[in-house]
C-alpha cells in the first residue's frame, strides 16, 4: 500500500435529486422550523417589550427593547427569583452528583463483577424501570414526613444517592459493556482491586456516558415540578418551577411582561446545555430511546 | 451409653479438617461475592427502602381508609369498588386521559416520522433542522412552557390573534371544556423531537441499496415507503408508540399549570395523575389515592402486555 493509491470514492448515500425537489423540501422544513420556534421566540420578545404592546401584536420584533420586565419580575414575589434560582441550582447539582456516583457504582457491579444473584438483581433493576413512581409516592411521602424531611431538599436528593434513577444505571451498563474486557482482566491479573478498576479504568473511559447522565439529570431536575410541589411548601425553599407557578397564581399575574421574563430565564440553563452538548443529548436519545 | 461407638482419635482431626474446609469455602464465597454486593449496596438500600417497601405498603394502604390523621383502617375492596362504580371524577379522569393518549400519540408519531424522513435525504443543514425540531422536546417539561401555552391559547392570545388575520374568531381555547384538552394535545404534539431522533436512527439502519434495487425495478416512491421503509421501521414505531403512550398516561405538569391545579373547566383537563394528586395531597385521602395508583399500574401493565401480544402480527423483526 502506498499513499499514491487513491481510495475508491465512497458510494454516496445521497441519491441525486432534481434541484426543485430539494428546494421544496427545504422550503417546507424552514416553514416548519419557524412554526416550531415561533412560540419560544414570541415569549422572548414579549419579555423585552413595553407592557402595552404584548397582546396587540403577533410580530416577533418589538418596537423598542426594554428590560424593565426582568427587573420587575425578579422581585415580583415576597421572595426574589434569585433565591429560587439558587435553590434549583443546589438541588440539581446534588442530584447530578448522586446519580453519577450511585448509578455508576451499580452499573459497574452489573456490567463487570461476578457475584451470586447478579442476573436476578439485574432483572429486578430493569423491572423497576417499568414501575410508575405513583405507586411508591404516598408511602415515600409518609416516610419522609416521619423523618422530618418534608420542606427540606432531602427527599428530592437522597434517593438519587441510592441509585433510584434506574434509567441511568441501564444507560451506564450498556456503555460499560462496550469497554474491552481485556483492560480489566489485565488489571485483575496485576492484582488490582475492583475498586481500583472502577476508579482508574472504568470511570476515565466512560466520560461520555457520565456526561450524558449528568446533563439529563440536570435538565430533568431543573424542570421537575411534581417533586418540589409535594415536598417544598415554604416559599424560601421553592425551586424555580414552583416560583414561576406561584407567580402565575399571584395577583401579579397581570404583570405579563414579568411573567414572560421569568419564564424565559428559567429556560436559559436548559438552552445553554442544549447549545453546548447537543450531540451528547441526541446520541443519548438515539441509542437508548429516551422519551424527552 | 455403653454401646456407643467411641470416636476414634483421628475423627477429631477429620472434623477439624472439615471445619477448616468449610471456613475456606466461606472465605472464598465471601471473596467472590463481597465486591459485587458492596458496589450494589446503595442501590440495594434504595430498592428495599424506597421502591419495594413503599410499593408493598401502598398496596396495603389501597385496602384502607388512610387519611394521614388516624392510623389506617382496613376497608377491603371498598376503594376499588368505589373507583369502578361510584366515582364520576375517576370516569372523567379516565376519559380525559384516554382522549389525550388517543389524539396526542398518533399525531406525535406521524409528525416525528414525516420530519425524520424529510431529514433522512442527506440534506444540507440536517444538524440545524434536527436541533430546532428537538428543542421543544427538551424544554417541554418545564412550567415556563405550560405558562406560554396558556397564553397562546387564551381568548386574547396569540392563536386567536393569528386566526383573526383570516377573519376567524377563535374560541377561548383553555377555558372552554370542549377545547381545553386539545390545547394540551397540541403541546404534546409540538414536542415530537425525541421520537423523531429515534426514527432518524432507525432510518439510518435501512440499507440504501434496497431502495436502489427497488427503484431500478420501477417501484414508485410511495411503494418504496410502503414496502421497505414501513416494514423495516415497525420495531422502532412499536417502541416509540409504547413509550409515548405510557408517558401520556403519566402526564401532569401542563394540565396542572394550565388549569391552575383544578383540572378544569368542568374536569376537562383532569388528567389521571392530576386527580391522583388532588386526592392524595389535596384531600389527604391517601388510601383512596393508593388504590388509584395501583389502577394506573394495572392500566399501563395491561396496555403494555396487549401491545406486546399484538406486536407479533405487525412488528417485523428481521434478525
Amino acid at each position: 500500500m502506498t499513499a499514491s493509491v487513491t481510495a475508491a470514492r465512497p458510494p454516496s448515500d445521497i441519491t441525486k435529486r432534481s434541484l426543485p425537489a430539494s428546494l421544496v423540501i427545504h422550503a417546507l422544513l424552514i416553514a416548519a422550523s419557524l412554526l416550531m420556534l415561533y412560540p419560544l421566540l414570541w415569549m422572548v420578545s414579549a419579555s423585552v417589550r413595553p407592557e402595552t404592546e404584548i397582546f396587540s401584536s403577533t410580530s416577533l420584533i418589538p418596537s423598542s427593547i426594554d428590560f424593565s420586565s426582568y427587573a420587575r419580575g425578579w422581585v415580583g414575589l415576597d421572595v426574589s427569583f434569585g433565591r429560587f434560582f439558587w435553590n434549583s441550582l443546589v438541588i440539581s447539582l446534588l442530584v447530578v452528583t448522586g446519580n453519577v456516583i450511585a448509578c455508576s457504582l451499580t452499573a459497574f457491579a452489573f456490567a463487570r463483577l461476578r457475584f451470586a444473584g447478579r442476573n436476578f438483581w439485574f432483572a429486578i433493576m430493569l423491572g423497576t424501570l417499568m414501575i410508575p413512581y405513583h405507586v411508591t409516592l404516598i408511602p415515600q411521602y409518609v416516610l419522609f414526613l416521619d423523618l422530618g424531611w418534608v420542606n427540606t431538599i432531602l427527599p428530592l436528593v437522597v434517593p438519587k444517592f441510592l441509585a433510584s434513577d434506574a434509567f441511568f444505571i441501564f444507560l451506564m451498563v450498556q456503555f460499560f459493556r462496550g469497554i474491552p474486557r481485556e483492560l480489566d482482566e489485565a488489571a485483575m491479573m496485576d492484582g488490582c482491586s475492583a475498586w481500583r478498576i472502577y476508579w482508574k479504568i472504568m470511570l476515565p473511559l466512560s466520560l461520555p456516558v457520565l456526561a450524558t447522565a449528568a446533563i439529563f439529570s440536570f435538565i430533568w431536575t431543573w424542570d421537575d415540578f411534581f417533586g418540589p410541589l409535594i415536598y417544598l411548601n415554604d416559599m424560601n425553599t421553592y425551586t424555580i418551577q414552583l416560583g414561576l407557578r406561584t407567580f402565575v397564581d399571584s395577583t401579579s399575574a397581570s404583570d405579563w411582561g414579568g411573567l414572560f421574563a421569568m419564564s424565559t430565564l428559567t429556560l436559559v440553563p436548559v438552552f445553554f446545555f442544549f447549545l453546548f452538548f447537543q450531540r451528547l443529548l441526541i446520541e443519548g436519545i438515539a441509542t437508548t430511546g429516551m422519551k424527552r | 451409653m455403653s454401646n456407643a461407638m467411641r470416636t476414634p482419635a483421628g475423627a477429631i482431626s477429620v472434623e477439624r479438617y472439615q471445619g477448616a474446609v468449610a471456613e475456606g469455602r466461606l472465605k472464598r464465597l465471601w471473596n467472590a461475592n463481597a465486591p459485587g454486593y458492596l458496589f450494589l449496596l446503595p442501590w440495594l438500600v434504595g430498592f428495599f427502602g424506597l421502591t419495594l417497601g413503599p410499593a408493598l405498603i401502598s398496596l396495603y394502604l389501597s385496602f384502607t381508609d388512610f387519611d394521614m390523621l388516624q392510623s389506617p383502617r382496613w376497608v377491603g375492596m371498598a376503594n376499588y369498588v368505589r373507583i369502578a362504580t361510584a366515582d364520576p371524577k375517576f370516569s372523567a379522569a379516565m376519559h380525559v386521559t384516554l382522549t389525550y393518549v388517543v389524539f396526542s400519540v398518533p399525531f406525535k408519531l406521524t409528525f416525528a416520522l414525516l420530519v425524520a424522513m424529510a431529514l433522512n435525504r442527506g440534506l444540507r443543514g440536517l444538524p440545524i433542522y434536527r436541533a430546532i425540531f428537538y428543542l421543544p422536546s427538551l424544554l417541554g417539561g418545564s412550567v415556563a412552557i405550560a405558562v406560554l401555552w396558556r397564553q397562546l391559547f387564551a381568548s386574547d392570545g396569540l392563536v386567536n390573534a393569528a386566526l383573526s388575520h383570516f377573519g376567524i374568531e377563535g374560541p377561548s381555547w383553555i377555558s372552554h371544556p370542549n377545547y381545553s384538552i386539545y390545547t394540551l394535545v397540541a403541546l404534546s404534539v409540538w414536542q415530537f423531537g425525541s421520537p423523531m431522533i429515534i426514527f432518524l436512527a432507525g432510518l439510518r439502519q435501512i440499507p440504501q441499496d434496497m431502495y436502489e434495487a427497488a427503484s431500478l425495478d420501477g417501484a414508485s416512491k410511495f411503494r418504496q415507503f410502503y414496502k421497505i421503509t414501513l416494514p423495516l421501521l415497525t420495531p422502532v414505531i412499536f417502541f416509540n408508540a409504547v413509550v409515548q403512550t405510557i408517558d401520556a398516561f403519566k402526564a401532569f405538569t401542563p394540565a396542572f399549570i394550565i388549569s391552575g391545579g383544578t383540572g378544569g373547566p368542568i374536569n376537562s383537563t383532569l388528567f389521571y395523575t392530576l386527580y391522583l394528586y388532588q386526592e392524595a395531597f389535596g384531600n389527604f385521602r391517601m388510601g383512596y389515592a393508593s388504590a388509584l395508583a395501583w389502577i394506573l399500574v394495572l392500566i399501563i401493565a395491561v396496555f403494555t402486555a396487549f401491545s406486546f401480544l399484538t406486536s407479533r402480527y405487525w412488528v417485523h423483526y428481521d434478525d
